[in-house]
């Protein structure tokens, strides 16, 4: 309940917080703060400096570029994607899964960006960005780099980010035709870690996928990206057998634990099943919209 | 003219509650809201072992950081006598542990500070050099041949077990079970759950040296029980001790023992002579304090085919952890449990159980409950649905068989208790017409056709709430009655105090509603006070729903004192004998002249300034009230559920809950009790419950793991009632506040089993997690066990 | 900002570093010399004596600490108090004016939406910002918008009943 000492720095320029980040030893970026300081509060975590970058201008914000390239700003609270009046008509799967991360009060605080950053395999949104096949924009003392999000996190609670570099965006490429898909995840109450999720991203063109991504939750020791799953829907309709085919092969590539929230094998179905019904929703609605 | 009683606040008022005057504002007074000058923090260093022998402690670091003023350790407690300290059960617990940790999470070191982030700095900085030993953490582990022993600490303790008990006629069930046409068994297991007030415990001792009295702020239910312990405990005379047990944030059983984190702020504050506060975190609680549950049942049901039940078996193994710590009267091993069946005429019953030391938190407190009735009528309700789904029986109509008549009162229990009154009959068919239970059932055979798995479960219990008599009641010796005091002032208006504790149930409103009723003083004109030693009169406390049938009926026998000393004066003042006045509400008259009379606010005045020759001044007085016997509240609570074939996970469709807790006094706050507790049942069916892994490591030692569910989950709940007037309580009222959480789980979970029957599941031990239905439907079999929850992987 | 008579604390270790902070709690400017890691909860609590703020639990689940930050439900217990440096704080001793309750107050008595009082402070300015983005949610809405907030004494069906009847007396539909 009571953290430890730390150094509080409040920088208000992003060059400033760069700098700090440099010159400090064990130095965390605080944004949203709601995974991170119920960590200190446990001792879990204890940095010997924050560097808050909730003062630095022009990180707020979400949306899509002229071309179509969606950015969430490393201050864009979940709160603000679940009220989003737009997002639902750029990315729907984020839509989606806005509701579903952590609970209401955690949700205006919290950062989409800080999410992914924290690497949580029960993280919603890294599964999200998986599926969406998103980059992470990253700053540090020697400029810009996009980094993948598939190559982002380096393992549980880890990323490839350096001591000196600060997440700025998330980055999501345009649609090739429409982009459909969804998010699923089993949890026992509001704010509970997922026991299982799916994130599915697809774009269709023409009835057809041309683009897939799966991305699981919970159900490994960190985001998986289910890329063979993905694959078999690309260039379908999405028929029964394609939908049981990817759904096999998620369920395959996860790789659970049995734990108080279910044993291995039941996530595994739950996998399997969340993904059928994602892919039948969508299946569901493309006809209706044909 | 008599006073409208409704309009007054009297008994059957909606009273809008007074307390809620201060808590919407946020000016409550809860222990962590006390600052007393010069405080100082309290944190606790908490084992991370189940069971480990300390080899040495180094505290120097600790002692090294600004601030810190003390650390305690457990040998410092033992230079003092004070490492140990008795249990409600005639046990004894480690304050802090000296020779070994025997479970996780148990307080090894204290740092007091001048703040409570310095003090958990302190706590971090403690080195303490653990030996592991193995961990036990089920019943089977602890009677294993070669089992590691627990208590090594206590002279002749050769096991793990701590008590066989039994109570019944073996020999008469026997024989039932030996004439039965089928015989029904079922094994299960009630987890291991908290009762999780969202305010954690917590204390603030302040020992003043110049007049040696000690007083402590205390999360307590039970106030004056705590005077009496920490007196023995800490050799302090009572007179010296004053509790004062401010707003709690909950109770639900878990802050009626004495923790050992009170103990520490106690001698902290001693040694230091200084305001010692401790606020525990969540995790403490979770991990160190009075769980609820944790029992094994076998149970067997003699049938005869047309669905009588001839006689039952049960046998309970129970898991008490490292101490054996059960807030329950001492003269049941196993609380009261024997009152399964209650509502059943059922000839003869046989009831044997074995308690066990596990390497897990102490506990057994009564969670919302009078002492395991919750697991009884859970077990009960549970064999009741196996037995009517292994005789091929609709289960409403097997209830219908078996539960006691209206006119079969006085009714022994299958294990001796006496019921008094009831109308299960009509309490079932309220609950069967309000849910449409043929409507559902057709609906439930379409459904299935087209793949939809729908169930439906009732439960119907009596359980027996309000202990004393104190001739079989008591803790720790100390007998089970309550008391009330009243002091009206001379314009009438009042102070009553009694030795109940509120923690959310309303005394403050409720008790003056009694007042009112029982003499015509508007309840705005009453004030009532709880919580503080000095103040109240001698009181058990607020647990086990005793409260309106004790302490409310000591409130009801001090106004009738009061009324009797005013009827005199009200002779006095008009002038005729006491033979020829007549009382109404708020009045007295004189007999065959009804204008002719005084209010019982002239009558206070006079008490004050004209009293009768020979008469005491003054209009106040006590009550101790000793029941006669328990009350037997009564209710039926059906649920509908659908699961998802695909994932395990149910929902609950519809719950209806036909509760019978007598007289209402303010039936706004009955139903809030009722609402209340069947969300706890909610809570367990579905999936609040702690257990552990193969190394003793709590699973669910915060919100992240142990789940309370949310506005979004909870359901909707539609209430009924039925009112069968206690016949000895003075208003005719019984206990209301536990009845939904222990009948209410089994309704859920007969709902889910109903839905799965086809499968031929019979049994899902609790919490109903969607991996377990999902396994049990696909697999058709049970699934059942003991912690380390076993799974298909394992 | 210790008054005339307050006793100071003697710095016990000197290395410590602490900051000035300024916040508008409850329309009034407050301000305090505070450590980093002091949670905001706790400044409330502590430093400006707004007990009605509660702290339930260590892991951001229950919401019994929750005020609004700048007019938006925050878990206090998961900011740092240096974060509200500048900003505006509503506790629930700031939701009545002297002589009128908020209808969310007078919803929670009226309606019984309240045992302990434990979670009332949090969860009634979860249901204040809910009613001030929407004064007419349907019940599903106000449960969803509660479900930050964990109360064990009520059931949460009259707290859904309190939110509803303010959100009608804000409507002047009462």
């Amino acid at each position: 309940m009571y953290p430890s000492r730390f150094r509080y720095e409040a920088p208000t320029t992003l060059a400033e917080a760069i700098a700090i980040l440099a010159t400090n030893d064990d130095a965390k970026v605080l944004a949203g703060g709601q995974s991170l300081i119920p960590m200190m509060k446990l001792r879990f975590a204890s940095p010997a400096t924050l560097v808050d970058i909730n003062n630095i201008p022009d990180l707020d914000f979400h949306g899509a570029d002229a071309d179509g390239t969606y950015r969430i700003g490393a201050l864009c609270r979940h709160a603000h994607l679940e009220k989003s009046t737009t997002l639902g008509d750029h990315q729907p799967l984020l839509a989606s899964c806005a509701p579903l991360v952590a609970d209401p009060i955690v949700r205006t605080r919290g950062t989409f960006v800080g999410s992914v950053c924290h690497a949580d395999p029960q993280g919603d949104w890294a599964s999200c960005m998986v599926a969406l096949d998103g980059s992470i924009t990253a700053v540090g003392p020697n400029g810009e780099r996009s980094i993948p999000v598939k190559e982002f996190v380096s393992g549980p609670f880890q990323t490839v980010l350096a001591a000196d570099e600060i997440a700025t965006e998330a980055v999501i490429a345009p649609a090739q035709g429409t982009r459909v898909g969804g998010y699923l995840k089993l949890e026992r109450r509001v704010g509970d870690f997922a026991t299982a999720g799916v994130a599915i991203g697809l774009d269709m063109t023409g009835g057809t996928v041309a683009s897939a991504g799966i991305g699981l939750t919970g159900v490994g020791a960190q985001t998986i990206d289910a890329a063979e799953a993905a694959s078999v829907l690309i260039g379908s309709s999405l028929e029964p057998d394609v939908i049981e085919r990817a759904a096999n092969l998620a369920a395959e590539v996860a790789n659970p634990r049995s734990d108080h929230r279910g044993s291995a094998s039941y996530k595994k179905h739950v996998v399997e099943t969340f993904v059928s019904r994602i892919l039948g929703n969508v299946q569901r609605e493309e006809l209706q919209v044909a | 003219m008599a006073l409208d009683e409704v309009k007054i606040g009297g008994l059957g008022a909606s009273r809008k509650r007074v307390e809620d005057n201060r808590f919407i504002r946020g000016k409550g007074n809860y222990v962590d809201d006390v600052v007393l000058p010069g405080m100082l923090y309290m944190e606790i260093l908490r084992s991370p072992l189940a069971h480990a022998k300390i080899n040495s402690i180094d505290t120097s670091a600790a002692y090294a950081i600004p601030g810190v003023r003390m650390v305690m350790t457990g040998e410092m407690m033992a230079a003092r006598n004070l490492a140990w300290m008795p249990t409600l059960s005639y046990d004894t617990q480690a304050v802090l542990a000296t020779d070994k940790v025997r479970f996780q999470g148990q307080e090894v070191c204290a740092v007091i500070a001048d703040d409570p982030y310095i003090a958990r700095d302190g706590v971090e900085a403690i080195v303490v050099d653990y030996e592991p030993l193995p961990p036990i953490v089920n019943p089977e582990q602890a009677k294993a041949p070669g089992a590691p022993l627990i208590r090594n600490d206590k002279v002749g303790q050769n096991n793990n077990v701590i008590f066989d008990w039994e109570v019944g006629d073996r020999a008469s069930t026997d024989r039932a079970f030996a004439e039965a046409d089928k015989v029904s068994e079922i094994a299960m297991h009630y987890p291991r759950s908290h009762p999780s007030p969202i305010e954690a415990c917590g204390s603030i001792a302040d020992y003043d040296r110049s007049t040696s009295k000690l007083t402590v702020y205390m999360t307590t239910q039970a106030p004056h029980i705590i005077r009496a312990a920490v007196s023995l405990v800490a050799e302090i005379p009572e007179h010296m001790i004053r509790i004062i047990s401010p707003d709690l944030g909950g109770g639900f059983g878990n802050k009626v023992p004495v923790y050992p984190g009170y103990v520490m702020s106690i001698l902290a504050s001693i040694l230091l002579e200084k305001p010692v506060k401790w606020i525990e975190d969540k995790t403490g609680n979770l991990i160190s304090t009075g769980f609820g549950r944790d029992v094994y049942l076998k149970g067997q049901m003699a049938l005869r085919n047309d669905g009588k039940i001839l006689g039952v078996r049960m046998h309970t193994d129970s898991d008490h952890g490292a101490f054996f710590a059960d807030a329950q009267p001492s003269k049941f091993k196993i609380g009261l449990m024997h009152s399964a069946f209650a509502c059943y005429d059922v000839p003869t019953a046989h009831l044997t159980a074995q308690g066990v030391y596990t390497n897990k938190a102490p506990g057994g407190v009564a969670y919302r409950c009078s002492f395991r009735v919750t697991e009884a009528m859970y077990f009960q309700e549970r064999m009741v649905q196996a037995a009517a789904d292994d005789l091929g029986m609709d289960q409403a109509e097997f209830r219908r068989v078996n539960l006691v008549k209206d006119d079969d009162f006085p009714k022994r229990t299958p294990f001796g208790f006496l019921t008094d009154s009831g109308q299960y009959g009509k309490c079932l068919q309220i609950g069967l017409d309000a849910i449409g239970y043929d409507d559902f059932k057709k609906e439930q055979e379409e459904a299935r056709k087209r793949g939809r798995l729908l169930g439906i479960g009732i439960s119907t219990m009596t359980e027996p709430l309000g202990a004393g008599n104190s001739r079989e009641y008591d803790i720790l010796g100390i007998k089970m009655f309550d008391s009330a005091e009243l002091r009206v002032h001379m314009t009438g208006k009042a102070i009553l105090r009694t030795g109940a504790k509120t923690q959310g149930q309303g005394h403050e409103t409720t008790w003056a509603q009694i007042v009112a009723h029982e003499l015509g003083i508007p309840a705005e004109d009453i004030v009532v006070e709880e919580g503080d030693t000095d103040t109240a009169p001698f009181g058990m406390g607020t647990y086990a729903s005793r409260s309106t049938p004790v302490a409310g009926a000591a409130v009801s026998m001090v106004s009738r004192k009061i009324r009797a000393k005013a009827r005199k004066i009200a002779a006095h003042l008009l002038e005729v004998s006491d033979e020829d006045i007549e009382w109404e509400l708020g009045r007295f008259y004189v007999r065959g002249a009804q204008d002719r009379g005084v209010t019982i606010q002239e009558c206070a005045m006079a008490a004050y300034s004209n009293v009768p020759d020979g008469m005491e001044p003054g209009l106040e007085n006590n009550a101790y009230y000793d029941p006669p016997n328990l009350t037997w509240p009564f209710a039926c609570y059906i649920a509908t559920v659908e699961v998802d074939p695909e994932t395990g996970v149910w929902d609950v469709l519809r719950l209806v809950a036909v509760d019978d807790c007598g007289v209402r006094i303010n039936p706004m706050i009955v139903e809030g009790q009722i609402m209340g507790g069947l969300t706890e049942a909610y809570a367990m069916a579905n999936m609040q419950f702690i257990t552990f892994d193969e190394d003793g490591n709590c699973v669910g030692s915060n919100y992240m793991d142990y789940l309370l569910p949310t506005a979004w989950e909870t359901p909707g709940f539609e209430l009924h009632e039925v009112v069968t007037p206690c016949p000895h309580h003075p208003i005719g009222a019984k206990g209301i506040g536990e009845c939904a959480t222990v009948g209410g789980p089994a309704a859920f979970v007969n709902a889910v089993m109903d839905a799965l029957k086809h499968t031929g599941v019979r049994n899902i031990d609790m919490p109903l997690l969607p991996d377990r239905v999902y396994e049990a439907a696909q697999t058709g079999s049970d699934i059942s066990g003991m912690p380390p929850v076993k799974t298909a992987d394992d | 900002m210790t008054s005339l008579f307050e006793e100071v604390p003697v710095s016990t270790d000197d290395n410590i570093s602490t900051t000035r902070v300024e916040v508008n709690v409850n329309g009034e400017r407050r301000a305090a010399q505070i450590e980093p890691r002091l949670l905001l909860a706790h400044l409330l609590r502590n430093g400006f004596k707004l007990t009605g703020t509660h702290t339930g639990c260590d892991t951001t689940n229950c919401g019994a600490c929750t005020v609004l930050l700048d007019g938006e439900p925050v878990k206090s217990c998961t900011v740092f108090a240096v974060q509200a440096n500048g900003h505006d704080v509503t506790t629930v001793e700031g939701l009545a004016s002297s002589e009128q309750l908020h209808p969310v107050q007078e919803g929670f008595k009226d309606e019984h939406g309240l045992q302990c009082g434990f979670c009332t402070p949090g969860m009634m300015l979860s249901a204040v910002a809910l009613l001030n983005e929407n004064d007419d949610p349907t019940e599903d809405e106000v449960r969803w918008a509660l479900s930050g907030n964990l109360c064990r004494c009520t059931g949460y069906q009259n707290i859904v009943k309190a939110v509803l009847w303010a959100g009608a007396k804000m409507r002047g539909d009462a």
